[in-house]
């Protein structure tokens, strides 16, 4: 169960195998998380990160393959990823997700139909599992990886960012849905961070690194925050963003 | 129906169904089909003890018969009367509870199911050393139970926190007062090692006592303190003699304040405050009985003080020998900056038998702490290694925060406790949310 802190004790991340899933995940377990299930698309890297989670604390682990380019395996995943925390699952995490080349993706439909279906179809039909499951368990928390490309769509990262666009306003109205069930949904949407999957991007403003951005959510998770933002100045950042006129907000981010 | 529970800290809420069963044959029913389920009374346990997220709670209001009181002073009532109940009809009498909580609205029920320990405890022990009898349902049967009738069932019921199962009824030894007042010594003290000095030295002369230590104050005044001691007025000491029962308040705080309100300025103001108006020395003098043992009961929910994000208590103890720990917390906490209100400090005489009772012969101390500094489950944490180092343990009580990775140490009868939970519960139906933070369903 959460405890007072809002610090969970048994915790599913699915995706769970990202730069920014494990250390949140290190951050986790630290505090109280001590069953961690972890689903990904590589079973090695699933296995580094659990056996990670275990050096920070936790003492249960397991993990979940799966391929977030099929929708249809969603409900299963969960499903198994809930029979293997065996007891209430305090803390969900959806850190699911693609980035890729959009000029290589662009002109390509079934490229650009993968980065919709691994951003926002599989995260989807996931979170109708989810909600069935932590409704009937009465109280557990979902944590949703969005992204502030979501909030002002970037020319040269439409697919991606229309994608999260779509999940992250999808949550929001998930997240009131679920008023006075228990459960309740958290966004998270950080800026430019430095991982894997952002390698060889410029660092534009406002770029953090994985572990700013874990302790970012830790605290967000603490305070409950509908929207978590990292650095949390975009909040105030993006007030003003959204509402540049196009030809300076191209300025702005196409430098 | 659907409810969503919390604690008197107001932290982690969660829903359930509620029931309010009034005979033992309905409990018994829900108990032997329910997969997740928990008993609750007033909800002033701090933390998650009476609530179970997805599960069945059973609000134990129904049972709420007071039989006669004897002359002897026992009386057997449903374990869904409060104290504030039992002192209406038992005061006018000349009875006393043996044991009170620092308020007068908990159900016996939960009196038992925490072992609660009151001013008297350094003489007196806990509320189970009064307990006579009791009915307990379990998933596999009705139970009457005293400490030589299944004396194993009977004190493990004791600190269980209802993980026993539901108490329909207890026999309670009741306590002989010829007046409603208590006569009070007040003393001041400039630092802890005063205080604690004084209560050595003095406690075994009046049947309660209680100090009240500001934990915020550093330098040479860290752990200034009121000590307050008292004894039950005879007739002889009061001229009009009266036995009147508490009266119930008036006040309440009417809606929930901001968070924040309760900041380290506001609060150092207030203990600023108390000490300033508190007498050097003062003997004798005469407090009703409410004022004495319930005077935060004079404002009805002031919990909602704490704002929205709620507050914790952390209450521990740790045995005579190791003193010197109650210093070391305080210094700590003085030095981190947490705001937290007066602590209580108090001496614990003798255990009780029962494998999750919480005092130990020793110190206790507890601090209120509002929820919001972010350093402040760290200094819990690091709290807990004091407290653990010390052979000491936190209370369940009035625990929203403890990792299961702790009970055994500072329970260390837990895996006996388990072993019981078993026999009289082996689907691990009895269950709650601090049962599953703390991994002590058995599941
Ligand atoms: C202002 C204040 C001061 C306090 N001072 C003290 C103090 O000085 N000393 C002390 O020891 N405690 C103190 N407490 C804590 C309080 O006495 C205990 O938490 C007590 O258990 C609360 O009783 P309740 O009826 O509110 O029970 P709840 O909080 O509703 O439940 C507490 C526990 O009892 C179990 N329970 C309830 N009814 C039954 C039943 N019929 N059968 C089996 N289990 C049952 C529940 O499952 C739960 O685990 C204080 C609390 C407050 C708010």
């Amino acid at each position: 169960m959460d405890n007072a802190f809002g610090q969970p004790q048994t915790v599913i991340v699915l995706g769970g195998s990202s730069d920014i899933a494990r250390e949140l995940t290190k951050k986790l377990c630290a505090a109280r998380a001590h069953t961690v299930v972890l689903a990904g698309r590589n079973q090695s890297l699933l296995d580094e990160a659990a056996s990670e989670a275990k050096d920070y604390g936790a003492t249960t682990t397991d993990t979940v393959l799966f391929d977030a380019q099929d929708p249809s395996n969603a409900a299963r995943v969960v499903t198994e990823a809930f029979e293997k925390v065996g007891e209430h699952v305090d803390l969900v995490v959806i850190a699911v997700g693609l980035l890729g080349d959009q000029f290589e993706q662009e002109d390509d439909a079934e490229a650009a139909a993968r980065v919709a279906t691994i951003n926002f179809t599989w995260p989807v039909a996931a979170l109708a599992e989810l909600r069935r499951r932590l409704v009937a368990q009465g109280s557990g928390r979902i944590l949703v990886m969005s992204s502030v490309a979501s909030i002002r769509i970037r020319r040269n990262a439409y697919l991606y960012g229309g994608a999260k666009a779509g999940l992250d306003r999808l949550c929001d109205g998930l997240a009131d849905s679920l008023s006075g069930t228990g459960v309740t949904l958290q966004l998270v949407r950080p800026g430019v961070v430095r991982t894997k999957m952002t390698a060889g991007l410029p660092d534009i403003p406002f770029t953090t690194n994985a572990d700013d951005l874990a302790r970012t959510i830790v605290k967000g998770l603490a305070s409950g925050d509908r929207v978590i933002w990292s650095p949390p100045i975009l909040r105030y950042a993006f007030a003003v963003l959204r509402h540049l006129p196009k030809p300076v907000w191209r300025k702005v981010v196409d430098r | 129906m659907s409810e969503h529970l919390s604690g008197w800290g107001r932290t982690t809420t969660s829903i359930a169904q509620v029931q309010r069963p009034s005979d033992e044959t309905a409990v018994e029913e829900l108990l032997a089909q329910e997969p997740n389920i928990i008993a609750r009374g007033l909800g002033r346990s701090y933390g998650d003890a009476a609530q179970v997220s997805g599960g069945v709670v059973l609000d134990n209001r129904g049972f709420d018969t007071i039989g006669p009181i004897g002359a002897d002073g026992i009386v057997t009532l449903g374990g869904g009367v409060s104290i504030d109940q039992l002192l209406a009809v038992s005061v006018p009498l000349g009875w006393f509870v043996p044991v009170t909580p620092g308020t007068r609205q908990v159900s016996i029920g939960g009196a038992v199911a925490a072992d609660v320990h009151g001013k008297n405890h350094h003489l007196d022990g806990s509320i189970g050393a009064h307990v006579l009898a009791m009915r307990l349902v379990t998933p596999t049967g009705i139970h009457s139970l005293s400490p030589t009738n299944d004396g194993e069932l009977f004190w493990a019921t004791l600190g269980a926190m209802g993980l026993t199962g539901f108490v329909t009824s207890v026999t309670l030894q009741l306590l002989r007062i010829e007046t409603d007042q208590v006569l009070v010594d007040t003393d001041r003290f400039g630092d802890l090692d005063a205080v604690m000095a004084a209560m050595i030295e003095r406690d075994e002369e009046f049947r309660y006592s209680v100090a009240w230590v500001d934990c915020m104050t550093r330098g040479s005044h860290m752990g200034r303190a009121i000590l307050t001691r008292g004894v039950h007025a005879t007739r002889a000491d009061v001229n009009d003699a009266t036995l009147r029962p508490p009266r119930s308040s008036k006040l309440a705080v009417p809606f929930v304040a901001p968070s924040g309100l309760l900041n380290s300025l506001s609060v150092k103001a207030f203990n600023e405050a108390w000490f300033r108006t508190s007498p050097r020395h003062q003997e004798r003098e005469a407090h009703s009985l409410s004022s004495f043992f319930h005077p935060l009961d004079g404002l009805r929910e002031w919990n909602r003080l704490y704002g929205k994000r709620g507050f914790v208590q952390y209450q521990f103890c740790v045995p005579h020998d190791a003193a010197e720990t109650i210093t070391n917390a305080i210094e700590y906490l003085s030095t981190s900056r947490v705001p937290s209100f007066l602590a209580v400090l108090k001496r614990f005489g003798p255990a009780s038998p029962g494998p999750l009772s919480f005092p130990q012969p020793g110190w206790t101390l507890a601090l209120d702490l509002p929820v919001g500094p972010s350093i402040l489950p760290e200094v819990l944490d690091a709290l807990d290694e004091m407290v653990l180092s010390a052979h000491g343990r936190v209370y369940f009580a009035k625990d929203a925060r403890l990792g299961p990775d702790k009970v055994n140490a500072m329970y260390p009868r837990t895996k006996e406790f388990l072993d019981l939970k078993q026999r009289i519960d082996p689907d691990h139906r009895l269950t709650s949310d601090l049962a599953r933070r703390l991994q002590l369903s058995g599941k």
